[in-house]
């Protein structure tokens, strides 16, 4: 389980991120959703230590991460994995190459050849069993973030975070990335924290959402009453499209 | 003011994260060879070209300004090999080598930025700073002292065909030039010149690319601010070891 207490965030005099308590739960997908700009990102980012808070401490099974030693941040870090926005896969390796380069650096103990199987591994359960050897330049967008999905999980992570994973997808590729992330999730039992502001994955995968406003948190659920909630925040965000509105009005 | 200060600061602390043991050697020493090859070949044909132009045109323009009967003709041969070793390949061809390799670690570093990809290095748990630059600066120390090596070979080869070709001066007294009062401390200044400068371009335009905040625009802008830094700081630093060495 990931606790966030008390967390802020400031950028200059700029508070981006105000007091955010919430919790991620283990073996469920959390979604974390909010308006472009609304401190989504940030808190991903305070949540992996590429960010420090200013104020409030986050908690990996009890652990408080910022406040760790380095040996024992290290410990965590090699049960986290990260699907970024755009997949970030290092160009200049092949994708067999960008899902080995974890275990290299974090798998010391392992041979190559437990290495090359567990690459093989992730790689067949994101259906991209025959690119191993294409460089990321070569593959189309959906492509290209089920190979972070199996660089993130090539080190068999406890904590799995994905931000925006369906951003510049197509809808159809969006439900295989979604179901992708569950299935995953419940299959290794991850802790899972994805940022989204795509309504589908709020409907289907959010086990538990977090709804942050202009950096405050507005609201917490979960996808079975996300969509009766009263909360004026949340009802502009999640009936913004007119489709949403649609659905809202028939029901 | 304080901006620049600010600058400066950021650039030591830059240095300091990037100077640190690296995280794997085994990537290292493979990050290192990638670098000096792709450096070295990179950079050989466009440096070869501009050495064989340069030594060529010294050499016509010390031809035709010591056109006198007082001055030996030999003395051809000397100043532009003097030329050369001193000032014109350490200095130009370093000048060059900020357009071509430092604009190159730029885009590269400054691309994985803003891809993210160094990001998701930092989530590993490794020091990006110095997987990254650190292979990237010592490859440039052991790569353009022989690009500078190879280019005064190539400047003086190129003034010995201009010689033939042209005959301004005999090319019996072009070499009697070359190799007369040849001093080993010269080449020594010029090394010790390359080597400073080589790293200034490597971690001046590192650290612009690593510390870009935005998209491909703020990319064009890193990129020639790099050139310029490194470029202006390259002419100071040449002032100032001159002024030590000689």
């Amino acid at each position: 389980m990931i606790e966030v207490i008390g967390v802020s965030k400031y950028f200059g005099e700029r508070r981006v991120l105000n007091q955010i308590s919430t919790a991620f739960d283990d073996g469920k997908v959390n979604l974390v959703i909010g308006r472009s700009g609304s401190g989504k990102t940030v808190l991903m980012k305070l949540l992996v230590d590429l960010y420090t808070p200013e104020e409030g401490k986050i908690l990996y099974d009890g652990r408080s991460f910022h406040h760790l030693k380095a040996i024992e941040k290290k410990n965590i870090r090699s049960e986290i994995g990260m699907v970024f926005q755009g997949g970030a896969l290092f160009d200049s390796l092949t994708i067999q190459e960008n899902v080995m380069f974890p275990l290299n650096m974090l798998k010391e103990n392992l041979s190559e050849e437990e290495k090359l199987e567990r690459v093989n591994f992730c790689l067949k359960r994101v259906d991209l069993e025959n690119a191993n050897f294409l460089f990321p330049s070569e593959l189309s967008g959906g492509m290209k973030k089920r190979a972070a999905i199996a660089r993130a999980i090539a080190c068999n992570p406890k904590y799995l975070f994905c931000d925006e994973p369906n951003s510049g997808l197509d809808p159809k590729t969006s439900l295989i990335i979604d179901r992708l992330i569950i299935e995953i999730t419940h299959e290794f039992n991850i802790t899972t924290v994805v940022n989204t502001h795509d309504i589908n994955s709020v409907i289907t995968i959010g086990e538990t959402i977090t709804f942050i406003h202009e950096g405050n948190l507005a609201w917490y659920g979960n996808k079975d009453n996300v969509l009766t909630s009263d909360n004026e925040l949340l009802n502009d965000f999640i009936f913004a499209q007119p489709l949403t509105q649609k659905i809202r009005d028939l029901s | 003011m304080i901006k620049v200060l600010e600058l400066i600061g950021d650039y030591f602390l830059f240095l300091w994260k990037v100077f640190s043991r690296p995280d794997k050697w085994k990537e290292f020493l493979k990050k290192l060879l990638f670098e000096i090859n792709s450096m070295g070949i990179g950079s050989l044909l466009i440096v070869s070209i501009v050495a064989i132009a340069m030594g060529s045109v010294i050499t016509i323009q010390t031809a035709l300004q010591i056109e006198s009967s007082w001055v030996p003709t030999w003395t051809v041969g000397f100043t532009v090999r003097t030329s050369v070793i001193m000032e014109l390949c350490p200095t130009i061809i370093s000048l060059l080598l900020v357009g071509n390799l430092g604009s190159r670690i730029t885009s590269e570093i400054g691309s994985m930025r803003v891809t993210e990809q160094i990001d998701a290095l930092e989530v590993i748990g490794l020091n990006s700073a110095s997987y990254l630059v650190l292979p990237k600066v010592i490859a440039s120390l052991i790569v353009n002292p022989i690009l500078i090596i190879i280019s005064i070979f190539f400047a003086i080869m190129g003034g010995y065909i201009t010689v033939l070709l042209t005959g301004v001066v005999s090319g019996y007294d072009f070499i009697d030039g070359l190799t007369s009062f040849f001093r080993m401390y010269d080449v020594y200044y010029a090394l010790t010149k390359t080597v400073v400068f080589a790293f200034v371009i490597s971690t001046i335009s590192s650290f612009y690319g690593y510390r870009i905040e935005g998209g491909a625009l703020e990319l064009g802008e890193a990129n020639t601010r790099s050139i310029v830094v490194a470029s202006f700081v390259i002419l100071v630093l040449n002032l100032v070891i001159t002024q030590i060495m000689l």
